[in-house]
Order: C-alpha cells, then sequence, then structure tokens
C-alpha cells in the first residue's frame, strides 16, 4: 500500500472516537448539569425529570423501532413492570433494612424489565411486521388488565407508592430535595443514553439495523435475523426498565397508567415525531412532547387536539420527524447556503405561525362558545379579553387566518425555490474559492 | 475427494405441481458451474433449495459431504455456502461500506457480541475497505446503498457475497437487466472475486455462460438433460431441442 493511500484510509470514520463524536456528549453533559441553575423553580425540576425519564424511555424505544424496525404497541410494559419492581424493592429496603443505595435502583427496575422482554421477546421476536405489532398489543393490553387482577404486585387501582428516602443515605444524600433526584436522573440519562448510543455500534447493535433493513439478506449472511432481534428486544427491556426506576424514584408512585396503551401509545408518537432515523430523534421527541404536555396543557384545555394535529402533520409531511428535519439543513450547511434561507424562512414561517396562531384561536373560541357556562361570555385569548358572542373576535380571528395562510402560501414558492437551490452545488464565479 | 456440493434425488412440490423432479449433480471444489434453463425451468427454485430458503420434498444436498436437510440459511451460510439473488437483495438505508462490514462479522468471529465496537477493529474496517476496493465501489462508500445505480448495486451484492470467505458462491442471474459494457463489468469481477472458489451461477446470458465456466448442466422442466463442457453441451442434440431451440423461438 502507497503512502497517500494509507493517509486516505487513516481520515476514513469507522465510527470511531473523534471531536466529533465526543464533543456532543460533553456539551449535553454539560447543558444537564448547568440547567437547575438557569431553571431554579421545582415546577422547571419537575419538568426536566419528566423529560430525562421520557428521553430515556424514548431511547430504549427506538432501539426497538428505528434501529431494528420492530414497531411494538406495548412497551409501557417493560417501563411499568421495571417500575413497578422498583416500587416494591424501595419498600422491602425500607422495612428490611437492605443495603442497597437508592442510585442503583434503576438497575433492578432495569433488570425486570429485561427479564420481562427475554420472556416476551422468546416468542414475540420470531417475525417483526404485523405479527410482533400485534403480540405486542395483546401483551400490553393483558399486562395492563392484570393490574387490576394481580393486586399483590401492582396494588389495584391506587397504584405501588413509597418513598425514595427511607433508603441508605449516599455520601450523605438522602434524596430529599428536587434538586438530588434531578442529579441522579440527569446522570443515568447520561449513562444510558451513552450505553444505548454504543450499543448500536456493536457486531448486534449493526445487525440489528442490517435485519431491519432485510432480514432476508441478513441470514444468508451467517445471521438468525430472530436472534438480532431478540437481542435487540432485550436490550430496549433493559433501558425501558431503568426509565421505570427513574419514575419510581421520582414521583414514588406507579399505577395501572404506566402499563397502559395510551403510555405505550404516546412513547411511539414521541419517537417518531422526533425522528425514528436518527439517534438524537427520540430526544428532540421527548423534549418537545414534555414541554408540550407541561406548557401548553397550563394554557389550554385543548392542547391534545394540537399535539395530535402536529403527530399527523409531522407523519404527513416529515416521516424523519424533526430530526429529519434538521439534519435536512446539513446539505444546505455544508455547502455554505444555510444563510440564504433565512430570509425565505421568515416570510414564510412567521405568516405561518400567525395563520397556526389564528386556527387554533378559532378552535378557542369555538370551544369556549359551545363548552363554557351558561351565561359565560368573555373570555381572553394573548392576554385580550373580548365576548365570544360578539362577532368581531370571531371576524378577526377569521381574517387573521386567512391572511396567515394567505401569506405563508404566497410566499413559499419562493422558500422552495431557494431550497432547491441551496441544495445544489453552484460553481463559484470567481475563481479560486476554497 | 468429496464434492464441494453434491444433489442426489433432488425433489420439490409446490402442492401438485412438481417444479425440481429428481436432479442429480456434482460439483467439484474449485470448479465454475453454470445452471441454464428456459424461464420457468426451476433454475432459482434449485437455488433456493440448495440454500434453505425452501426445504425440499425428498432428496438431499451435501455441502463437503454434509447433508444440509433440515438446516437454516444462516446455519448452511456458516458452513461455507454464500448466494446472490436474482432481484437484488441488499440494505438499502444503510451506506455500502456498512453493508460490507455487516457481512464480514460472522465470518470474523463477531457472532452476537455486544461488547465489541465495530470501529475499534482494524482487521474488520481494512477488510471492508479491501472488498469495497475490490467491487470498485471505493468512491460510493458512504452512500446509502439504495441510491446505488443497478449495476452498482449488482456489484454491491456479489461484494457482499463473497465478504464472508465462503468457497462455494451461488449468484442468481449476476447480470439479469444489464447493457452489454456493464455485463462485461460484472464479469470480469465474478472471474476475479471467486478465484480458487466453488461457484455455481443461473445465467440467461450464453456469452457469460460460455466463457466463464468449467462445466454447464441444462435444466428442462425440473430435470437436468445435459451436463458437461460447455463445448459439448452446446453440441448437445438434445440441449439443442430442449432448451436453444426454444430459447432462438422465444426470441424471435
Amino acid at each position: 500500500m502507497t503512502d497517500t493511500s494509507s493517509i486516505m484510509i487513516k481520515k476514513r470514520s469507522y465510527g470511531g472516537l473523534t471531536t466529533g463524536t465526543v464533543a456532543p456528549w460533553v456539551i449535553c453533559t454539560a447543558i444537564l448539569l448547568v440547567l437547575p441553575y438557569v431553571f431554579q423553580s421545582n415546577s422547571a425540576l419537575t419538568i426536566m425529570n419528566q423529560m430525562a425519564i421520557t428521553i430515556v424511555f424514548a431511547l430504549a424505544y427506538n432501539m426497538l423501532l428505528g434501529q431494528g424496525g420492530m414497531l411494538s404497541f406495548g412497551h409501557a410494559v417493560y417501563m411499568g413492570m421495571g417500575g413497578f419492581m422498583c416500587m416494591h424493592v424501595m419498600n422491602w429496603v425500607e422495612y428490611q433494612n437492605i443495603p442497597l443505595p437508592l442510585p442503583l435502583l434503576p438497575v433492578v427496575g432495569g433488570l425486570f424489565g429485561m427479564g420481562m422482554a427475554t420472556i416476551i421477546g422468546s416468542f414475540s421476536t420470531r417475525t417483526a411486521g404485523t405479527v410482533f405489532a400485534m403480540i405486542s398489543l395483546g401483551i400490553g393490553e393483558l399486562i395492563a388488565a392484570s393490574s387490576v387482577i394481580v393486586v399483590a404486585f401492582f396494588g389495584g387501582e391506587e397504584g405501588v407508592s413509597g418513598d425514595r428516602t427511607y433508603g441508605l443515605p449516599v455520601f450523605g444524600y438522602e434524596f430529599l430535595t428536587k434538586i438530588e433526584v434531578y442529579y441522579l436522573t440527569a446522570g443515568w440519562l447520561v449513562l444510558s443514553a451513552l450505553l444505548m448510543y454504543l450499543f448500536s455500534r456493536t457486531p448486534v447493535g449493526r445487525m440489528a439495523n442490517a435485519v431491519r433493513d432485510n432480514p432476508e439478506r441478513a441470514q444468508f449472511l451467517g445471521y438468525s435475523a430472530r436472534w438480532v432481534r431478540f437481542y435487540s428486544f432485550c436490550a430496549s427491556g433493559f433501558f425501558a426498565g431503568v426509565a421505570g426506576g427513574l419514575f419510581a424514584i421520582n414521583f414514588e408512585i406507579l399505577t395501572e397508567e404506566n402499563l397502559n396503551l395510551v403510555t405505550s401509545g404516546s412513547i411511539l408518537l414521541i419517537t417518531f415525531l422526533g425522528g425514528v432515523g436518527f439517534f438524537f430523534g427520540p430526544i428532540i421527541g421527548a423534549i418537545v412532547f414534555t414541554l408540550l404536555q407541561s406548557v401548553l396543557s397550563l394554557q389550554t384545555e385543548l392542547w391534545q387536539l394540537y399535539v395530535g394535529a402536529l403527530f399527523v402533520l409531522t407523519v404527513m409531511y416529515f416521516p424523519g420527524g424533526l430530526a429529519g428535519v434538521i439534519m435536512m439543513h446539513v446539505a444546505p450547511y455544508k455547502l455554505g447556503k444555510l444563510n440564504t434561507l433565512v430570509m425565505p424562512y421568515v416570510k414564510t414561517l412567521i405568516p405561518a405561525a400567525i395563520g397556526i396562531l389564528g386556527l387554533a384561536s378559532f378552535c378557542e373560541i369555538m370551544f369556549h362558545f359551545k363548552h363554557a357556562a351558561v351565561g359565560e361570555h368573555d373570555m381572553s385569548l394573548f392576554g385580550i379579553e373580548f365576548s365570544t358572542h360578539s362577532p368581531i373576535p370571531w371576524v378577526v380571528i377569521i381574517g387573521v387566518t386567512v391572511l396567515g395562510f394567505w401569506l405563508a402560501k404566497r410566499n413559499s414558492a419562493e422558500l422552495r425555490e431557494t431550497w432547491a437551490n441551496a441544495n445544489v452545488m453552484t460553481v463559484p464565479k470567481e475563481g479560486g474559492a476554497q | 475427494m468429496t464434492a464441494a456440493l453434491e444433489l442426489e434425488g433432488l425433489r420439490k412440490s409446490f402442492g401438485k405441481t412438481e417444479i425440481i423432479r429428481g436432479v442429480d449433480l456434482s460439483i467439484g471444489k474449485g470448479e465454475r458451474h453454470a445452471i441454464i434453463g428456459p424461464n420457468g425451468a426451476g433454475k432459482s427454485t434449485l437455488f433456493n433449495l440448495i440454500t434453505g430458503r425452501f426445504p425440499q420434498t425428498s432428496g438431499h444436498v451435501r455441502l463437503h459431504g454434509h447433508d444440509l436437510a433440515g438446516k437454516a440459511p444462516f446455519e448452511i451460510n456458516r458452513m461455507g455456502l454464500s448466494r446472490s439473488f436474482q432481484i437484488t437483495n441488499i440494505f438499502p438505508r444503510m451506506t455500502v461500506f456498512e453493508n460490507v462490514r455487516c457481512s464480514l462479522l460472522w465470518s470474523m468471529g463477531y457472532k452476537y457480541s455486544f461488547w465489541n465496537m465495530v470501529s475499534k477493529s482494524r482487521a474488520l474496517n481494512e477488510g471492508a475497505e479491501e472488498i469495497l476496493e475490490q467491487i470498485n465501489l471505493t468512491s460510493r462508500r458512504d452512500l446509502p446503498a439504495g441510491v446505488l445505480s443497478y449495476a452498482e448495486q449488482r456489484a454491491l451484492e456479489i461484494g457482499i457475497t463473497i465478504a464472508g470467505g465462503a468457497d462455494v458462491i451461488m449468484l442468481d442471474e449476476p447480470t439479469a437487466g444489464m447493457s452489454n459494457t456493464e455485463t462485461d463489468y460484472i464479469v470480469g469481477l465474478i472471474e476475479k472475486v471467486t478465484e480458487g472458489k466453488t461457484l455455481i451461477m443461473v445465467e440467461h446470458d450464453m456469452g457469460v455462460v460460455f466463457g466463464l465456466c468449467d462445466r454447464i448442466s441444462v435444466l428442462v422442466y425440473g430435470e437436468i438433460v445435459a451436463t458437461g463442457e460447455p463445448e459439448a453441451v452446446r453440441a448437445d442434440q438434445a440441449v439443442q431441442e430442449a432448451y436453444l431451440g426454444a430459447a432462438l423461438e422465444a426470441e424471435h
């Protein structure tokens, strides 16, 4: 091999340890460390903890959906079972004085989640596709139904609760305060995300991609598609269980809600919204969803309608999810044309945002008009008080909506054109560029 | 010396229809063997029986003397038999490099390991680069395999097929649907990468078959009507009637 070619080979990426791969981890860890100093209120900490738990769960879910091509409708089972087990262990620690420090509790959840996944995966991973999806749905329903039958484990309707602070103090920390729990959760978030990322770089993680793309071809390369799926499933079950353990530590109660199909459905929604094609997709999905859930739900009763609409629009127009939208901009960035997109974006997205807000206002005023108490005509939107029985707000809202969407549509042609140009390499007119 | 691949009284029925009607064939080590025949003769079915994609109705398939009955495709692959498909069968969403690297994993002993990083193994990555070099796809290495041209995808499929180091290589119509220049390219490639290995291929292009192979078997309606060296097969009366004549007729 000549010198030049060996240099060329050295330059190539094998997905190894480089600044490019380490930097995002360091930056994210730093952000996690600093966040509580920025958002200090208790409710902000609660939201951030909720976010961290959802991220771990969504990443675990994406090990199946994105990496392994397995669509599960019952993944809440593994998180929930891990969580329930952790609640019981927490209580045993209290009554029996077992020397198990609280920060290690998620390991218990993980192992229990993995145990469940081992049992169920042993028959459900035989095929991917519809059969797998249907089994996951059936098991999800079965376990959720068991929660009112097997009261000893699931605690019936009131669930199982406990107290995290009765365990051993760790280096003087008793996890009484929210901030201590935050750092515990954040630590587990970084650790599990890193482990899940590394898993995707191992031979079995790579083969999970191969089996997702073409199970038959993988078979003719010496791998049993079924075993590859099974290993992914168990690993996913482990991290879902870790998320369950973190949930138990944070909320100190688990109920049937943690197992049911609503939870399973929303993790699918979160993962898809974020984007299944990229490792960081579910992270974005979990952050956005938790924010919508906690912030938007304080503003309006109709928040689920908006989240549902967002989900449908994402599936229809951006199947790569939010991560896909972000990654679409890598090509223009590499071509140095990202700046050409700014103005068209402003010209299209601001009217579109106004249109969307107008449409949402229309939904709100309609909802208020139909469902408010009798005689209750006054409502406020964006700090403006008005009566729902006067025609003026209706006219204004409809007018603003139509105008916003009309402007957005008119300007979108320019955006489309700029976008097309931004993705094509042009020969620089003056020589000597680069 | 046992044959690399031996078929004995192999039969396959789908329902009442018998597609493979008793095939006996012995292919020696290092031989390049072509299976030709008119459409619907059962060539692909024969391939699928050998590689465990379908179970046979009766008869035996032996790889290096070991019976393959009841073995799953991945087990057969581990015994040293690798195949390509008539319809391109690659991993479309993974990069070209990943496609090749994945096909090296088992033969390099990684199995279902989740404690090794694929990026850490020099042998694995350099092996994959070497195969990319062989199939002339180094310039395409970071593209998703699904966006390659048809001929490139076929080349990649051959790369995946040979990567695991199997000593019996089966190619199902590797030049189907290709232009003349593409065909020449693929034939050169096949010659290069199967050196010293046993090659069994199904092929429609007579030019390819007569140029590349040591022996030819002619399959007609699930039976082998002739086996022998290209010249002998070409001269065979039965073959001319049963196949070459029919093929000529079909072309008109």
